[in-house]
């Protein structure tokens, strides 16, 4: 069985350069780094916050905070790393505004029954997301992911969706690099236990399941 | 190798990070256990699904409209001098 592919990396090799460019005041560079990465701040947004409204504002905020604070970004790091380490912040601190009877921290090292091993175990079709049109698969695949933890949601996003690296999501989370292969095997094993239910070989005349009656 | 075993690389094995051994032992485990080959070929079809999947694009409309008030908050902020937090 084959790996993963990553994603290909964007080049990068000017992307200091607007850097420096920003730092010393020309907004022309910093509004080049918006359109490189608006898109996945967004979508990194939405996906935390699951509230359209609050990912404008994490889309906003962490640039303006980003350009407010360029003295600070030595380098080290990717500027993109360094950008998404923000933009979860400010993320993180809307879902909690929004949801305060919840703790929503990345600390949290959720234990759920699902942690065990999977049970469904039934083959996929050879072409699942073809079972449904764009509409429903849409809504199949975002109610399942709303129903992980942040935490886990989280470290998925970045690392699957995203493409950064291990260590790269370890940076922007803050955490260490076992506590994000944990998280990751556990997202994942996760999803795919409540996609099966969807995507499931069929035999002839089984009917679909319906996308809103889900147990989550 | 047990199941649990298998699981707990797994996330290694799909990223392809591990060691020639290990990779060995795990494919000889998928060879002859039908239920981790399942477990692993979803696990791999959920990841590229949601990779694929689009959820979540910024409009275009929506994406110039967020631009410009970046870019004009970024102005004003700089005749007022750099902030310090």
């Amino acid at each position: 069985m084959s790996t993963i592919q990553p994603k290909l990396d964007e080049p990068v090799s000017d992307e200091l350069a607007l850097v420096q460019a920003a730092k010393g005041g020309d907004v022309g560079a910093f509004e080049d780094l918006v359109r490189r990465y608006d898109r996945n701040v967004f979508r990194i947004a939405q996906h935390i916050t699951q509230n359209r409204e609050d990912a404008e504002d994490v889309v906003q905020d962490a640039f303006l905070k980003a350009y407010s604070n360029l003295h600070q970004f030595q380098g080290q790091s990717k500027f993109y790393t360094w950008l998404v380490r923000i933009a979860v912040n400010e993320a993180l601190m809307r879902l909690r505004r929004r949801r305060p009877e919840r703790m929503v921290s990345l600390d949290e090292d959720v234990k759920t029954e699902e942690d065990s091993l999977p049970r469904e175990v039934a083959d996929w079709s050879p072409n699942p997301e073809q079972q449904y049109n764009q509409a429903e698969l849409r809504d199949i695949l975002t109610r399942t992911i709303q129903g992980l933890p942040a935490s886990f949601r989280t470290v998925f996003v970045l690392r699957d969706v995203e493409g950064l690296s291990t260590e790269e999501t370890a940076e922007a989370l803050d955490l260490s690099i076992p506590a994000v292969k944990s998280r990751l095997l556990r997202a994942r094993l996760q999803l795919r236990e409540r996609l099966s239910r969807f995507f499931q070989r069929r035999e002839n005349g089984k009917e679909k399941p319906e996308i809103g009656d889900t147990d989550q | 190798m047990k199941c649990a075993d298998f699981l707990s690389e797994l996330t290694n094995y799909l990223d392809g990070v591990i060691d020639a051994r290990t990779k060995a032992e795990l494919e000889d485990h998928l060879a002859w256990c039908h239920n981790c080959y399942v477990v692993c070929d979803t696990t791999k079809k959920t990841i590229e699904i949601y990779r694929d999947s689009q959820l979540y694009e910024l409009p275009e409309d929506l994406r110039t409209r967020l631009r410009t008030a970046i870019v004009s908050k970024c102005h004003a902020r700089k005749k007022s001098g750099p902030e310090r937090v």
